[in-house]
């Protein structure tokens, strides 16, 4: 992984760059870890049968009690918990949605075993979401703070996994500035 | 939020929503994870503000905890505050 790079011009412009095989091997694993998540989230709120009838959806009212979870399905509102409970009832199972086929658009556009990935600004936009769970999930699990070193002491457990944070970072970054080039 | 990108800093000196009788703002919180560049880039894809408005918006939320990136009724409010946790933004909505 070098950055992206543009390729082509107006509708068949895209973004290319190259991931080695272990790196699409770490990828893919987070990204499906992802989708493990929330499809746990979802199946501890199964459509019930006015759901199905009239295709609206209804989730859980009260937030995850999984801190990662939670970061990735966050409350409507900080104070107004009434508020909060009705909006992710109505809202979260589209939600969970929304970050599952971004994760399926990554899924399809990785190579097995690494190699060249060119994605249309539309992928890119989802590779950005999917890219931000990622990083939002291990953020949250690795307690990762503004104030914390690039590297911690080499005796903390958390070190082997920053460092996959970092290069999720360096990978998430690079392909917002490449988007951005982009319209 | 994570400096990886260079930007000036633009003092803010905008109240997005403070002063106009709109009932309802969507609120966009400072988190250590998510980017400088990514939030500006989601302000611009989501509402369509140009580069500097969003990068202004983003510096608020970096420097001062939070801001408020747009105004409305409820449930235009309510949209687009779901619009920003599907890009993985921490926010919420409150009453002007």
């Amino acid at each position: 992984m070098n950055g992206w790079k543009r390729a082509g011009r107006g509708s068949r412009v895209r973004l290319v760059t190259t991931l080695e095989a272990q790196e699409a091997a770490v990828l893919r694993g987070l990204v499906g870890e992802i989708r493990r998540m929330l499809a746990g989230r979802s199946e501890e709120n199964p459509a019930d049968e006015l759901a199905v009838l009239t295709g609206m959806r209804t989730g859980p009212s009260s937030k995850p009690d999984d801190h990662v979870l939670a970061r990735l399905l966050p409350d409507f509102s900080t104070d107004d918990e009434d508020l909060s409970a009705g909006m992710r009832s109505l809202h979260e199972p589209a939600l969970i949605d929304a970050k599952d086929e971004a994760a399926q658009v990554v899924e399809q556009t990785l190579p097995e075993s690494g190699g060249r990935i060119e994605l249309s600004p539309e992928q890119a936009d989802a590779w950005l979401a999917s890219l931000n769970d990622v990083r939002l999930a291990l953020g949250t699990a690795l307690d990762v703070s503004e104030e914390m070193p690039d590297e911690l002491p080499p005796d903390d457990p958390r070190t082997a996994h920053l460092g996959v944070y970092h290069w999720l970072t360096f990978v998430q970054d690079a392909l917002v500035q490449a988007r951005m080039q982009v319209r | 939020m994570p400096q990886s990108t260079p930007t000036t800093v633009v003092e803010p000196d905008v109240d997005e929503a403070g002063s106009a009788d709109v009932p309802w703002q969507a609120i966009v919180w400072n988190d250590p994870v998510n980017l400088m560049s990514y939030v500006t880039y989601v302000l611009q894809k989501v509402f369509g503000y140009p580069e500097p408005k969003a990068t202004q918006l983003m510096l608020d939320v970096h420097h001062k905890g939070r801001a408020a990136v747009s105004a409305g009724d409820k449930d235009k409010i309510e949209g687009d505050v779901a619009k920003l946790h599907a890009a993985g933004l921490w926010a919420t909505m409150q009453k002007v």
